[in-house]
């Protein structure tokens, strides 16, 4: 189905410096989970050594006991992040989530952009705003990089689920934007686990599939049964080295909420480092003193389901009443393995066009992330935006829109692909107004 | 190029031009009425019987009267042939392969269809249908255009094409059946100013008259009959359209011109032959509504033809084999 995702003209900007320290800290991140899924499904020396508990990974709905020993070509799970970040009261940027599966809007940054350059083509030229339009051009580049370098010309396709699915567009847009295939599952078999499309001239091989469909689907002899959308055979093809699958079947291991509250000890255990980019401070309801914390602090907590998304399966606490609290709460007694609590984030707020006039709304950032060669990270994201006042539901199934974001260049950048004279920086609209 | 998506070009062109050819059957119809003696103006059936589509109407109509026709034939979501479902599977099909199409002419496909979407709310009132029917053609030719001047004409401009021209070639047969089919019920009128007006509309229905006029001959029912359907090269004539797909069919698999590899290159051959040779005068000695008959068939054979070659791949054992000694080499 097609919604429409309302636009505010206003665009949420990005000084220079902070982007550095986000850039920085988002690569440090998906080094480690990187490294951390890639353990798991081979010798899990984290859970030996007891770092997260076993029954953590093995109850989680996205492992993949499937996946276990496999070798993903260049040894990368996570090709395609789109992390979720907030601003809270304290002025510090936090990771709301991860989204290692399919993150999905990045073509509404790059359609956000474009309707700017229409809009307000001087402003942006006098406001070294970073470009994001080649963004298809990195994708295409990583996925190419995928096929390993004895196949000179790589093909290359997108899998869709189909028109009904409710990215189709996006599909469709960075398939036409990359000059690759988009393909269904019922385009492609397997044949001697290699893949193959049919096209009107007969069977073509194909090399790498960027998938955009859920990791229970895309093959329904590995994983769902039922599943219509996939292409049977097609992770022996993966096994077997014939073709590559971004991102990696398996990898939503770790998107779970609770495996999410590990991810500061996975950095501190992978890379020997601090967290750079602090997670929302989470309580695991698995854990004892948690879950009694958790319980009796029902009415200021947000209370989040391990597995669903899209602001589905969860309570704010101070959004709702006593009875709806309490039965949340024997929720969470029956299965604590499935739910975390953190505290009411105040999410920052931006300008944004109410009526006549501008009034603070509450948004989050999704930058996007590539795994390649090196990792490379979009200067600019989605900004989400929740249109009602007051809201902190940003997601666009309850009311939310987007913005296009600007992050500034630190110096006048020869290929920016908005030249034009430098000025001062102007300072009205940058400022984010915390609240 | 992927089957499915030259599947789906192949339809897209070819409920385009459906479309447009349903609204020419129209609008002939409407000044055949007009100009119809006494007792005759309320003829409807054979607009029906043109469409191919009688017994679902008469099964859900009954009769044929003006209203129920033009409702029938424009706008009933029910009849799949209807202006507005045809534009409906065309604008389904445009949308899985928007990668594939230029904006240009999905923007034109969407406006396209709204407009005959905003239309279909009222019953249709005779004094604007003329307008209506001419906006439907004008932006089926606005579509095509945009299609040959923003997409690329390879493999899948050649679906396109083949799409297009084989049902256009469809619809210029019926509209020669029609008239013929009118013919019979009144075969005294033969040769009479009613007859001569009734042949220079079905030339106009085909945008066919003032081409028609710089032949020769004056209009007579063999010249009418010889310009639609064996002229080679009015663009709305049949041996034209046919021409004009096996073109791009043989550009498509590159086959040598006057030969053939496979099933829709020998079928779509032999029809190309068959009018290229034929005379009109074979034509009426055969009979036309028969002529016209057993062309429908070997087109349909065509239309089943490209499905098998070109859209229903099936994995055949032999390829399999071919394949696996491709894949090897290629490692």
């Amino acid at each position: 189905m097609e919604k429409i995702l309302p636009f505010d003209i206003v665009p949420r900007i990005v000084p220079a410096d902070e982007w550095t320290r986000i850039e920085r800290r988002l690569k440090q991140r998906i080094q480690a989970l990187n490294l951390f899924i890639d353990d798991i499904y081979h010798d899990q020396k984290i859970l030996k050594d007891g770092v997260i508990p076993r029954e953590i990974i093995y109850s989680a709905k996205s492992y993949r006991p499937q996946c276990a020993g496999w070798n993903p070509p260049r040894g990368i799970w996570c090709h395609i992040t789109g992390t979720d970040l907030v601003r809270h009261s304290d002025g510090r940027i936090y990771v709301l989530e991860d989204n290692l599966r399919c993150p999905s809007g990045v073509a509404y940054v790059l359609e956000n952009r474009r309707l700017m350059k229409g809009l307000f083509p001087k402003i942006l030229s006098q406001s070294h705003v970073r470009p994001v339009s080649n963004y298809p051009n990195h994708l295409r580049n990583m996925l190419e990089f995928l096929a390993g370098d004895e196949i000179a010309a790589p093909r290359v396709v997108l899998l869709t689920p189909g028109l009904h699915n409710s990215a189709y567009f996006e599909h469709s847009f960075l398939a036409q934007q990359m000059g690759i295939e988009l393909v269904e599952g019922r385009d492609l078999i397997v044949e001697n686990s290699v893949v193959l499309m049919r096209t009107t001239e007969g069977f073509e091989r194909v090399d790498v599939i960027y998938r955009r469909i859920d990791d229970d689907f895309p093959d329904p002899k590995c994983f769902r049964k039922d599943s219509l959308l996939g292409v049977p055979g097609l992770m022996e093809a993966c096994r077997s080295g014939n073709v590559a699958l971004a991102n990696a079947p398996g990898n939503g291991v770790a998107d779970d909420k609770v495996v999410y509250a590990y991810v500061p000890r996975m950095i501190q255990y992978y890379l020997g480092e601090e967290i750079l980019l602090p997670n929302v401070p989470t309580r695991i309801c698995a854990e004892k003193a948690d879950l009694l914390y958790v319980l009796e602090h029902l009415d200021e907590l947000v209370v989040k389901a391990a597995n669903e998304s899209g602001g589905y399966g969860m309570l704010v606490g101070p959004h709702s009443t006593r009875e709806q609290c309490a039965a949340f709460g024997e929720k969470i007694k029956a299965n604590p393995r499935n739910y975390i609590a953190q505290p009411t984030l105040a999410l920052s707020r931006v300008p944004t066009i109410v009526g006549d006039h501008f009034e603070g709304r509450h948004v989050d950032l999704r930058p996007y992330i590539l795994y390649g060669k090196e990792i490379f990270v979009l200067p600019g994201g989605l900004t989400r935006v929740a249109l009602k006042k007051g809201s902190l539901v940003v997601n666009s199934s309850q009311g939310g829109g987007s913005k296009d974001t600007w992050v500034l260049a630190d110096s006048p950048v020869a290929k920016q692909d908005e030249p034009g004279p430098r000025v001062a920086r102007t300072v009205t609209g940058e400022k984010e107004v915390i609240c | 190029m992927l089957s499915r998506v030259a599947e789906s070009i192949y339809w897209m062109s070819r409920y385009v031009e459906r479309a447009e050819n349903i609204a020419r059957f129209i609008d002939v119809h409407l000044q055949l009425v007009l100009d119809a003696p006494e007792g005759q103006e309320h003829q409807w059936q054979p607009l029906v019987n043109a469409t191919g589509d009688q017994d679902e109407f008469s099964e859900r109509y009954g009769p044929a009267t003006q209203d129920k026709v033009l409702e029938f034939i424009t706008f009933d979501p029910q009849n799949p042939n209807s202006i507005l479902s045809c534009l409906q599977a065309a604008r389904e099909n445009a949308r899985g392969v928007r990668e594939v199409i230029s904006s240009a002419m999905w923007l034109q496909l969407n406006k396209f269809y709204l407009m005959v979407n905003s239309a279909g709310s009222a019953p249709i009132d005779l004094d604007v249908a003329a307008e209506f029917f001419h906006e439907v053609k004008l932006s089926s030719h606005l579509f095509t255009g945009i299609t040959d001047a923003t997409m690329t004409h390879g493999a899948a401009w050649h679906f396109s094409q083949i799409g297009r021209m084989l049902e256009r070639a469809d619809k210029t047969s019926r509209i020669v059946d029609m008239k013929y089919y009118m013919l019979l019920r009144s075969p005294e009128e033969v040769g009479t100013p009613i007859d001569h007006i009734q042949w220079a509309a079905v030339l106009r229905s085909a945008s066919a008259f003032e081409m028609y006029c710089k032949r020769p001959d004056r209009i007579s029912p063999a010249g009418v009959v010889e310009f639609l359907m064996l002229d080679p090269e009015f663009p709305r004539s049949v041996r034209f359209c046919l021409q004009s797909a096996r073109d791009s069919l043989q550009l498509i698999t590159g086959t040598p011109l006057d030969t053939f590899r496979d099933a829709p290159e020998q079928v779509l051959g032999q029809i190309c032959a068959d009018l290229a040779f034929v005379t009109v005068d074979e034509m009426f000695r055969y009979g036309l509504h028969e002529y016209i008959d057993q062309f429908q068939v070997n087109l349909n054979r065509t239309g089943q033809a490209i499905f098998d070659r070109f859209f229903a791949f099936k994995l055949h054992p032999t390829l399999i084999t071919d394949l696996k000694t491709k894949i090897i080499s290629n490692l």
